[in-house]
């Protein structure tokens, strides 16, 4: 498979918070400053390439060997939540500013869908493991390019005079809606 | 009214986190996870099987003129380097009626598209039910049911085949009108056909070759 | 608190998408139709309510410090159960609920009511509140897959109830879901005032 038409099909076409609906907590919660979206977005991207790569080698070296595949959704909740507990110990012996700029996102990214989403994906589409590895960077990306852009818009929305009842997560919605029209304007694109 | 929260305060002290109690205690859930797991995937799995089954034998009846008996599926390829195709022989009174194909496109709107063809002993289309796809809902998505359609000729596939006519969109010659808004989604779906009956052609020639 | 409140509060009150905000993945990703949205729920209502019934029978013999992995692993076992029994018989319906079915083990409402309530409550109260927020989420599921529905391909429930040459297609389409849900939250937020 051409890893350009993955590329391009992971962060545009399918972008995984605007047309997958995936990661949308996140993309919510923490999205009123573009500097907290990029410290999200790294978090994110950080633990997502790393699950996918531990998730693959157990889904083909485990789990489909001994068919066990009905484990899956265990296995791989499981390989996160202990993955983002590991990430945060190693981060905050080995560089602490890193871990002061991701550490109060990682509690968050276990129950992040985009994370278990993606791993799942990469199995369900059969990827290599290079291919999934670039899949779920694509897809980090993906997530780090809608949450900036939304908390960018959102940064503006807060000096606007919205009308009394749209304040707050309604105009949030609403706005999240005419961006995922505008990534609609990549659709046919691979 | 029922109050159940009398219950509530005779609440046990917790186990202490020891490592030991934090390790079995993990153990001890996972593995009765895994367990209870074990065993409902053993009772779900035949009905899992019935049910796919189902669902391609269903498919397989709606493209395919009447049969009573349905042959050894085959695995062909329609080429080098590309996916294979399914093929299923479906008879009647031991004759041949037709052949159902599990084909598919990787240039839909948005990628994969899966598609069950029938081709009859004739050569023609017999039928087509769309298996799999992620097409635009409303544009794209028409598919199953546009080139069915028997009250629009220039849009209907089934008693043709590649042949005698044109299997691609009227705006690139050839002679199947596209899905209004959705040429992508309709060339694609032609090509999956176009894929069915190149496979069944090459394979029934070099069959034949040998009486 | 009386039970029966206890049931109510995931309707309005406390419901899970309108009020909490949580659990938005699948309430946008699937509502695309009502059926959809009734299926997702139901899955998840079912979810729901055993974990809180396992969590709070085993509450006391989990050591604090593993207290939510353990959780996860009981969450992930009910959910493996749905997802298997659904491929096994409605295919259909697991077809076009699709990753989300596996993604209900990190819906927040789940591991969110497993540690705020059931880990502090008995079986009875626990499983009164995960039917309730279960059942709550299923009601913002299909009111919110309905509308969609109806404005997106003129049907409800797949019965039609006006041509489709007239809908605005966009309402099943990703935006659609963000800016129908919007719209929704609002007019609670309006409700909830007066």
């Amino acid at each position: 498979m051409n890893y350009l038409v993955i590329v391009i099909g992971a962060i545009l076409v399918n972008n995984i918070v605007l047309m997958q609906f995936l990661g949308i907590c996140p993309f919510l919660g923490v999205s009123k400053k573009v500097s907290t979206g990029i410290g999200m977005t790294g978090a994110v991207a950080f633990v997502m390439i790393l699950a996918t790569i531990v998730t693959y080698l157990i889904q083909n070296y485990v789990l489909e060997k001994f068919g066990l595949g009905f484990l899956q959704t265990i296995a791989f909740i499981l390989v996160i939540a202990s993955l983002v507990q590991m990430v945060e110990i190693i981060l905050k012996k080995v560089s602490p500013p890193l871990y002061q700029a991701l550490g109060i996102f990682l509690p968050l990214i276990t129950t992040n869908c985009a994370i278990l989403g993606v791993a799942i994906l990469t199995v369900q589409n059969e990827f290599n493991l290079l291919e999934g590895v670039i899949f779920s960077t694509s897809h980090a990306i993906g997530f780090g390019l809608a949450l900036i852009i939304f908390a960018g818009i959102r940064e503006h929305l807060d000096l606007q005079d919205v009308p009394k009842g749209l304040k707050g997560t309604p105009i949030a919605l609403i706005t999240a809606g005419i961006l995922a029209m505008a990534f609609m304007g990549f659709s046919g694109l691979v | 009214m029922l109050n159940l929260n009398v219950l509530e305060d005779s609440k046990m002290a917790k186990r202490e986190s020891s490592f030991t109690n934090m390790v079995v205690t993990l153990v001890l859930v996972t593995g009765i996870a895994a367990a209870a797991l074990g065993f409902v995937y053993d009772f779900t799995k035949g009905p899992i099987e019935v049910a796919k089954l189902k669902a391609q034998t269903e498919a397989i009846k709606t493209v395919l003129p009447e049969f009573d008996e349905l042959g050894e599926s085959m695995v062909l390829s329609p080429g080098e380097g590309q996916d294979s195709l399914e093929f299923f022989p479906a008879y009647k009174n031991g004759e041949l009626v037709g052949t159902a194909i599990k084909t598919y496109t990787k240039s839909g709107f948005s990628g994969f598209i899966s598609i069950m063809a029938g081709i009859d002993k004739d050569g023609n289309f017999s039928g087509y039910s769309v298996l799999e796809h992620a097409e635009t809902p409303g544009l794209g998505s028409k598919m199953d049911v546009w080139f069915s359609n028997p009250e629009k000729p220039n849009q209907y596939v089934i008693g043709k085949n590649p042949e005698t006519t044109k299997f691609s969109v009227s705006k690139d010659g050839g002679d199947i009108d596209a899905i209004t808004a959705s040429t992508i989604s309709s060339r694609a779906f032609l090509d999956a056909l176009n894929r069915a009956y190149s496979t069944y052609k090459d394979n029934k020639t070099t069959g034949d070759s040998g009486q | 608190m009386n039970q029966w409140k206890n049931f109510s509060k995931g309707f309005l009150k406390e419901n899970p998408v309108f009020v909490l905000l949580l659990g938005m993945c699948p309430t946008l990703g699937v509502t695309s139709s009502a059926i959809n949205g009734l299926g997702m729920g139901l899955a998840t209502t079912f979810v729901l309510l055993m974990s809180n019934i396992v969590v709070s029978l085993v509450k006391s013999a989990i050591p604090e410090k593993v207290r939510i992995p353990a959780f996860i692993v009981i969450i992930a076992t009910f959910v493996t159960i749905v997802q298997l029994t659904m491929q096994a018989f409605v295919p259909a319906l697991y077809k076009s609920l699709g990753l989300f079915i596996p993604l209900i083990v990190v819906n927040c409402i789940v591991l969110g009511r497993a540690e705020a309530f059931a880990s502090k409550n008995n079986v009875g109260s626990s499983a009164i509140d995960g039917l309730g927020i279960g059942l709550g989420f299923t009601f913002a599921l299909v009111l919110l897959g309905g509308i969609r529905e109806i404005l997106g391909s003129g049907k409800i429930f797949n019965i039609t109830i006006y041509p489709e040459n007239y809908v605005t297609l966009v309402f099943v389409l990703a935006p659609g879901a963000f800016i129908v849900l919007g719209y929704l939250i609002a007019l609670i937020n309006r409700m909830k005032k007066n």
